[in-house]
């Protein structure tokens, strides 16, 4: 058995320079060389040049003049990027069902007149705690709301969520969604 | 299922199949040393391993050996994981100067990673330094994959050669399988997953202002850093709030890519791919799910090709592709149908163009349900066990089909390499069973099965039920088993189960309700762990070593044929048949309780 120890010592060493140095930094090189942006988080920058958030991940709303995004249920407050969760309610856990029954209720005491059924998606939390998007369905229940709180036509609003909602990608992968973090850094920007 | 669920699932399953004959062809002539297009780049790069190791390509290794060179090699990377654990917080690329590892954590990390399971007991982002990620878990996402490989390739050799007591050297198919198939296509993945949005850098975490402050509780501490306590010795709660986000990013893309092709499925953050800087778009989302899948399903091409016989692996594939489609459809109805008990609520769950709908707790906007589902089939089919949606907070049945794919022992894909010689062990039990129902000598592949042959299968296939169904019983018996359960009723249980049915058979993904990081639950399941990966390995190499020292026999008129759909459904059945008998009662007591409850069948109390 001894004699097998000095190839196989060797071996490791070998295997973790190339697979845990050479390979890592090789990808990183690459990376930061075609796609610096994406490579350190995709975040944004602003108009005056300082950044704004990554266009990944999401940021929490609550007042009735921005789009609210997916419940998050990171800890100590939601979309802590640092520490990323899901929930872990099961579906016949009583909390999970208290918890959608909260949000439906704060949902329709922000917009009163809004008889229609909520979006699944606006009441039910990511599975990374920092979902950036929401269907296009949650988007259009929230327009009355956001037209209300910020006097603005419904017209306008409606286009501003259409020029934030990505199609399926390549219109085949995946599912159409806004993202609500860019969606409401443009509502700041009209008049 | 919409028509789009049967779009996207075709095109994935169209795309995987389209690749296995080729990189099947490729994988075939990197084993049996015939040049490949790299070979201008990577042959000076093998030799000189070769040499500075002081391996020789030509000597081979007897059976024994190769297992002892096999455990070697992996105590030795035990250690190192072990060690950069415990002392990442002296050592450099540890921006966030995260503190040493618990020692019951690293145990379980390191056995984890080495026995290519990747069970994560703990939460990357706070955990793990730069340096661990990359210098310790990366490594061994490569070599635990590549050692299951090698290990499949003796098997291969096991059944082709005649009166032969070696079946090849471990370093030479290892480090084949490392140079030529992992790190490119690695590199190439990780390429695009960045081009996507995967993150790639050294810099510490990003610290982003908020567009609305938010504002939360959190318990007051005294000026030495005590909780303060009221009265009743309840912790005094203060409101802060917070104007910034801290986002969390690193050398993930190298990682991430990796751990789909190796099927290793650790993630760099604690929600592994459903978080945005891991797995960022559809297209992403796609690819690395296509990843998990490509090698062990191109493996069986390879099979074909080395045993002579390109129809053997093909129906082998046929086997694990007709699991895999009919648990896909079972998976995707089930979370399409959303939640019953939120009917009631003014919720709207059903599926149309603005909205994917369904079961949306856990699962990101961006996959939607089919491929939130898709993943979970297909993650568990492969002993992968990245998520890219939280299983816990799946449907019932949701949850049980992922279940059931690990407790099929792995064999449905499987791990690269670990899967398909889980599967050939089915093979030759079910050419036994049948062997005996038509009464002649069970051969497979010109090899007789013997006594010998069978108890070792035997072994391979009673192992990881042991694990699962013993370290279960275990769990809820104790109160450390039961204290870190985070669901009531019978979903908790499924919790213990889930965990056991993961480190039972390699797989890695979670129900993560369960605080899993306690020394009970990381000592037991490291312990899990180690028996399913060696106590089939090794076996495995037993079997090799048999068949190899065994004459061929020429296919007779008693032969029973191994590539016709008659034996893909033999072997479907025995597959089936130890993981429905063997689990049936235990998956009665947890999900399929569960969906009675659901369905209003008696009520749920904690």
């Amino acid at each position: 058995m001894l004699k097998h120890f000095r190839p196989a010592i060797i071996l490791f060493l070998i295997f973790t320079v190339l697979t845990g140095v050479v390979y890592p930094a090789l990808v990183t090189g690459l990376a930061q060389l075609l796609f610096p942006n994406q490579a350190n988080g995709s975040l944004m920058a602003g108009v005056n040049g300082n950044t704004t958030g990554s266009r990944l991940i999401g940021q929490p709303f609550n007042s009735p003049g921005y789009f609210w995004g997916r419940p998050s249920a990171t800890s100590p407050f939601p979309y802590n990027a640092g520490a990323s969760s899901g929930s872990n309610l099961g579906p016949t856990n009583p909390a999970l069902l208290d918890a959608v029954k909260t949000r439906v209720i704060a949902l329709q005491a922000a917009d009163p007149d809004n008889k229609t059924a909520v979006p699944v998606d606006l009441v039910t939390a990511s599975g990374s705690g920092l979902d950036p998007h929401i269907s296009p369905a949650a988007a259009e229940y929230q327009i009355s709301r956001v037209v209300q709180a910020r006097h603005l036509s419904a017209e306008k609003i409606r286009e501003l969520v259409a020029t934030h909602t990505e199609p399926r990608q390549w219109g085949m992968f995946g599912e159409s969604r806004v993202n609500v973090l860019t969606l409401n850094l443009a509502l700041d920007t009209l008049h | 299922m919409t028509s789009n669920s049967f779009f996207q699932v075709g095109l994935y399953l169209f795309t995987l199949l389209a690749l296995v004959k080729p990189l099947g062809w490729y994988m075939a002539r990197v084993y049996e040393g015939e040049p490949v297009g790299l070979n201008r780049i990577l042959l000076p790069l093998e030799a000189l391993v070769y040499r500075l190791a002081g391996v020789d390509l030509k000597q081979e290794m007897r059976w024994t050996e190769y297992a002892i060179t096999m455990l070697v090699f992996n105590l030795l990377g035990f250690l190192a994981v072990f060690a950069l654990q415990s002392l990442q917080a002296y050592l450099p690329l540890n921006p966030q100067k995260l503190p040493a590892v618990s020692p019951d954590s690293s145990f379980n990390t390191a056995v984890s990673f080495i026995t290519n399971t990747n069970w994560q007991a703990y939460s990357g982002e706070v955990t793990m330094s730069y340096l661990t990620q990359m210098l310790g878990l990366t490594v061994q996402n490569f070599v635990s994959a590549a050692a299951g490989m090698a290990t499949l390739v003796a098997l291969m050799r096991g059944f082709t050669r005649r009166k032969a007591n070696i079946i090849g050297n471990f370093w030479v198919d290892m480090t084949r399988s490392t140079l030529y198939i992992l790190m490119p296509l690695s590199l190439v993945l990780a390429l695009v997953l960045v081009g996507q949005g995967v993150v790639q850098t050294f810099k510490p975490y990003q610290t982003v202002p908020l567009l609305e402050a938010v504002s939360y509780q959190q318990p007051k501490l005294c000026e030495d850093g005590v909780v303060l306590q009221d009265a009743n010795g309840k912790p005094v709660m203060e409101t802060v709030q917070a104007n910034e986000q801290v986002i969390a990013v690193g050398p993930a893309a190298s990682q991430v890519a990796i751990k789909q092709l190796g099927t290793n499925g650790g993630g760099f953050f604690n929600v592994n791919s459903s978080h945005p800087l891991e797995n960022p778009t559809p297209l992403s989302n796609f690819l690395e799910m296509l990843a998990i899948l490509l090698i062990p399903a191109a493996l069986c091409y390879t099979f074909g090709v080395m045993v002579g016989d390109a129809r053997q692996g093909w129906t082998v594939l046929a086997a694990m592709g007709l699991v895999l489609v009919a648990l896909i459809l079972v998976e995707v109805s089930a979370e399409q149908g959303g939640n019953p008990a939120l009917a009631t609520l003014g919720v709207d769950q059903s599926a149309n163009e603005a909205q994917s709908g369904g079961n949306t707790e856990g699962k990101e906007t961006r996959f939607g349900i089919t491929n939130s589902a898709l993943w979970a089939v297909v993650t568990t089919a492969a002993s992968n066990g990245s998520v890219n949606a939280m299983h816990d907070s799946f449907s019932p049945i949701g949850g049980l089909v992922p279940m059931w794919l690990m407790q099929l022992g792995e064999v449905i894909f499987g791990g690269v390499g670990s899967g398909l010689y889980g599967m050939i062990m089915f093979a030759i039990v079910a050419v036994f069973v049948s062997g005996l129902m038509i009464g002649r000598t069970p051969e497979y592949l010109g090899k007789k099965i013997e006594a010998f042959e069978m108890k070792m299968a035997a072994i391979t296939i009673l192992i990881p039920p042991l694990m699962v169904l013993g370290g279960s019983a275990i769990a809820v018996m104790v109160e450390f088993g039961k204290a870190a359960v985070f669901n009531p009723g019978a979903h908790g249980f499924s919790e213990i189960l889930y965990a056991f049915s993961s480190a039972g058979n390699n797989n890695g993904s979670a129900f993560g309700g369960l605080s899993a990081n306690t020394p009970f639950y990381n000592a037991i399941l490291g312990v899990a762990m180690l028996f399913s990966r060696y106590w089939l390995a090794v076996p495995v190499l037993a079997i090799a070593g048999s068949l190899a020292a065994k004459k061929t026999i020429p296919v007779g008129p008693g032969t029973l044929p191994t590539h016709t759909p008659l034996f893909v459904m033999l072997l479907i059945g025995t597959v089936l048949m130890v993981g429905a008998l063997t689990f049936i009662p235990a998956l009665a007591l947890g999900p399929m309780v569960e969906q009675l409850h659901l369905l209003g069948v008696g009520s749920v109390k904690g």
